[in-house]
């Protein structure tokens, strides 16, 4: 339970969600946890597993808020396990496992949303696929309340968009945090299990995929890299605190049908200091988010 | 996590927060979680329950414990080992001096209300301590920082004051739903349950005042002998929605342009059913906690974000009347409003509910009669969160010295070119502003029938936020407060205040210059004085005008640009040509941004701040 991961459990239990079940399964390294707001320092030698720590405390801040613990993997889990939920919210974790996860939540049906976060030192990126989505766009002067649908791509679609017909400004920590995850995949790392060690090793990854991507290697700044890689497996709690808020307020917004969720990816950088949305399409170039019928109500 | 270099500066520094409220809880949690170890902590209020849906740190058992003591003993408990002092006070206070504000590194303001802002950032000017500075209301926040002589301090652009209302619109011309609930709750409330000695503007008079409305009758509100509960609210209705607007109507001048409103009786809304019962009986078992009596439950209307029609708004204001007359007659004569009275706050919706009912304006549920009667905007929790991180960012930056890299974030409900949030550079400290770069300011003023008092309450108290004026022309002091003033000179001071301007022993008229002080903000300003005759009664309701050569207020800046302006206390943006509602950034963004706001590929570069070395 990342630190970023607490402060959006934090912000959809107070606003009052149905419920919220815990599960502690894509591995990964994490920040000695000693430093969660939600535990108190005499309780972390208990014999509760954190998780569950983390669940009581969580109740506390909004006893109406359904709040569980779900042991062991997803993997053992029945497989119609996820049609209990909403949304799925996935953390740090392999390339891998989150597009495993993404994958469950469209076979069930349209109605699965699909979050993940990551935040590597003072870097975030957000993902969001809602698959089919309705929602209201609240009336402005002379524009009545209307109905928008929108069509999101999957996370292996997103990925596998081509570089070289991304628009020329798109953020360089989306093709940053691309490269990171193919190094952790190909190292056989756990995701954060980097150093600033790596770095000959990555700024090869960088190559070898720019040059796949038919893009030029100056497409990510080695300073980026650098970063990233010092960063290890710390996630910088100010940073943690703008994703958990950003992050919140899109699961609300698909849990109500109310607003223009994000589309589809969000990425923070404190160095320019702004938190951009990007929309990265299907490899073919369809947009993937289709605006179909403006319905008035 | 912050680098070596920024975690040694990190916890050595000395952190004032002002605030422990909404961002406040989350600006202390986020600032023990990154690695700051020493935090002094103010704030006045205590805990109230409708705090819990955001405030985190605080639990029911807290309310009514004191926020900034509750919030520090929570985050102890997840961080043991940092000094957090937590003061139960006002900011204002003399104990928190210039030399008090010297020993802080940085100071990051989480307040809601403009006037604090402007008491601590002067303290912070005087001071020399740099300034973050941060609101949020609903899903729009913003964080910005503040460095004496490098940027522009917090009041170098002018922020617009709560809005007041022309007495007339309240009484005879309500045209939103805001003036009939401050009708409903500042003149009905209190006539009826307020002290009733203060004179009321709830009588209506015909314009030549040939004729009044039978509640000009200064006994029309109190309750007679033998009346019972139930005919003293069918009369008090009658009164106020019957008989008054019926004598309003008699006023031609006043409707020639505007919608005539409609006279409503009880026995019109009653015509064809009952009233609702009035036994005298409270039937809620807690009918004497003021927090949880309620008509509106007996009655069935029990969802808050109801519209109730025009007949459940006239069961409402009966069945509350008759709880408030039997529940609470020993406060009767003394009762203040207050929108967490339940009982009260169902009878301001239901009274401004049917006085909207005749004007043809909209009616409001309660829960949205309670944000506007409260000035509320309905606080986001997820907004306070990402404010916290950026104001711990920026604070870091100026920690480090890195002034340069400081920005003013603006956090945006929808993306705006893409971006949630939106950085733009800082500007250089405004020439003009008064409090930062002293200049001179113009009021406008009937020197002649003014007394000192209404300037020291409206203009120097109120629209310049002095906390402890003093107040001279050249040599001769006018007005001071402190408490070590001679008995001699207080009695002095007492009579300037009841005089005109023009009659004081050193006569204020069309040319003076006063000088306006502040001991503890360690603030000065000029205010040259012009004599005028006239005001508008509507436009210029304090019969005064406070203008200076920086002319942003709203009537004269130019359409289509942005101002930072104080909307229910806290700080949002909005358009100047429209209204009143704060509107989304996204239609502002279709306008020209007077901001600069930083680009990839060009930085607009203007008014950029200069670099001069920090000393």
């Amino acid at each position: 339970m990342s630190n970023v991961l607490t402060e959006l459990c934090k912000n959809i239990v107070l606003a009052g969600i149905g419920s919220l079940t815990l599960m502690e399964d894509a591995p990964s390294v994490s920040t000695v946890m000693n430093t969660s707001f939600l535990i108190p320092v005499e309780q972390i030698e208990s014999d509760k597993s954190f998780l569950t720590e983390c669940a009581e405390s969580l109740k506390d801040f909004n006893p109406m808020v359904h709040v569980t613990v779900e042991k062991g993997s997803l993997e053992e889990k029945p497989d119609d396990f996820l049609n209990n939920f909403d949304v799925v919210v996935v953390g740090r974790s392999l390339l891998k496992y989150r597009m495993h996860v993404n994958s469950l939540c469209r076979k069930r049906g349209p109605k699965i949303a699909f979050l993940s976060v990551d935040c590597r030192g003072p870097l975030g990126e957000i993902f969001i696929d809602l698959q089919t989505h309705t929602y209201v766009l609240k009336a402005k002067e002379n524009v009545p309340h209307s109905l928008q649908n929108l069509v999101y791509c999957s996370l292996e679609e997103a990925i596998a968009a081509r570089w070289d017909r991304l628009p020329k400004k798109t953020t360089k920590l989306f093709y940053a945090m691309r490269i990171m995850e193919d190094f952790e995949q190909s190292n056989s790392r756990l995701p954060g299990q980097v150093t600033l060690d790596d770095l000959a090793s990555v700024l090869d990854t960088r190559k070898r995929l720019c040059e796949s991507q038919g893009m030029p290697e100056t497409l990510v700044p080695d300073k980026l890299l650098h970063r990233l890689l010092y960063a290890e497996a710390r996630e910088h709690p100010p940073v943690c605190a703008i994703l958990g808020g950003i992050l919140g307020q899109e699961l609300l917004k698909v849990l109500s049908g109310k607003g223009e969720p994000l589309k589809n990816f969000f990425f923070f950088d404190p160095m320019d200091g702004k938190g951009i949305t990007e929309e990265i399409p299907r490899p073919d170039d369809t947009p993937i988010i289709m605006q179909s019928a403006e319905i008035e109500i | 996590m912050a680098t070596p270099e920024e975690l040694a500066v990190i916890e050595k520094a000395k952190v004032l927060m002002v605030g422990a409220g909404g961002i406040g809880c989350e600006l202390l949690k986020t600032l023990a979680l990154t690695g700051f170890k020493d935090i002094h902590l103010i704030d006045l209020d205590t805990i109230e329950v409708s705090n819990l849906n955001r405030q985190f740190l605080f639990r029911k058992q807290h309310v009514g414990q004191s926020k900034a003591k509750v919030a520090r003993d929570a985050v102890l408990k997840f961080k043991p080992d940092i000094k957090i002092e937590a003061h139960h006070a006002n900011v204002k206070n003399s104990d928190f001096d210039v030399e008090f504000f010297k020993q802080f590194n940085v100071v990051l303001n989480g307040l809601d209300n403009v006037d604090a802002r402007r008491h601590v950032n002067r303290l912070c000017l005087a001071a020399g301590v740099p300034l973050v500075e941060s609101g949020s209301t609903g899903y729009l926040g913003q964080v910005t920082v503040h460095v004496k002589d490098q940027t522009e301090c917090y009041e170098c652009q002018t922020k617009e004051l709560p809005k007041t209302y022309p007495v007339c619109t309240i009484t005879n011309t309500p045209s939103k739903p805001v003036h009939c609930i401050v009708w409903a709750k500042d003149l009905l409330f209190a006539r009826l349950f307020g002290d009733r000695n203060q004179s009321s503007d709830l009588i209506v008079h015909t314009n030549d005042r040939t004729s009044s409305a039978a509640t000009a009758d200064t006994d029309f509100f109190n309750i007679k002998d033998g009346e019972t509960p139930e005919s003293y609210a069918c009369r008090v209705f009658d009164g106020v929605f019957g008989d008054n607007i019926e004598v309003a109507l008699r006023n031609e001048e006043t409707w020639k342009s505007r919608k005539r409103p409609r006279p409503l009786y009880i026995c019109e809304v009653y015509s064809d059913a009952k009233k609702p019962r009035i036994d005298g009986s409270c039937n809620s078992p807690d009918g004497n906690d003021k927090h949880t009596a309620s008509a509106a439950r007996i009655l069935g209307l029990s969802n808050p974000q109801e519209v109730w029609t025009v007949r459940d708004s006239a069961n409402v204001f009966l069945k509350a009347l008759e709880l408030l007359l039997n529940t609470r007659q020993k406060d009767i004569g003394s009762l203040v409003f207050d929108k967490d009275d339940q009982l009260a706050m169902e009878f301001v919706t239901a009274a401004a509910n049917l006085r909207s009912s005749c004007f043809d304006i909209p009616m409001q549920s309660l829960f949205e009669a309670k944000g506007i009667a409260g000035n509320i905007v309905h606080a986001i929790a997820t907004t306070n969160a990402i404010i916290s991180g950026l104001i711990v960012l920026e604070a870091i930056k100026l920690l480090m010295g890195n002034l340069d890299d400081c920005r003013t974030t603006y956090c945006l409900e929808y993306p705006r070119r893409k971006m949630l949030l939106m950085p733009a550079e800082l500007s250089a400290p405004k020439s003009s502003c008064y409090v930062c770069s002293q200049s001179t300011l113009l009021l406008e003023v009937n020197t002649t029938m003014t007394r000192l008092r209404e300037v020291v309450e409206k203009i120097v108290r109120g629209q310049l936020s002095v906390n402890s004026p003093m107040i001279s022309q050249g040599p001769c002091l006018i007005y001071e407060t402190g408490d070590d003033l001679e008995e001699d000179m207080v009695t002095q001071y007492n009579q300037n205040l009841e005089k005109f301007l023009d009659s004081l022993p050193a006569p204020i008229v069309d040319g003076s210059i006063l000088s306006i002080e502040d001991f503890q903000q360690e603030f000065t300003c000029h205010l040259q004085i012009k004599h005028r005759e006239i005001f508008d009664e509507e436009k210029e309701p304090d019969n005064m005008v406070l203008s200076g050569k920086l002319s942003t207020t709203r009537d004269q800046a130019l359409p289509g640009s942005v101002q930072l302006t104080a909307v229910a206390d806290n700080v949002s943006i909005h358009a100047v040509d429209d209204d009143d509602e704060v509107i989304l950034i996204d239609e502002v963004a279709k306008q020209d941004l007077k901001r600069k706001v930083l680009d990839e590929e060009s930085v607009i570069v203007c008014g950029k701040r200069q670099r001069t070395e920090v000393s």
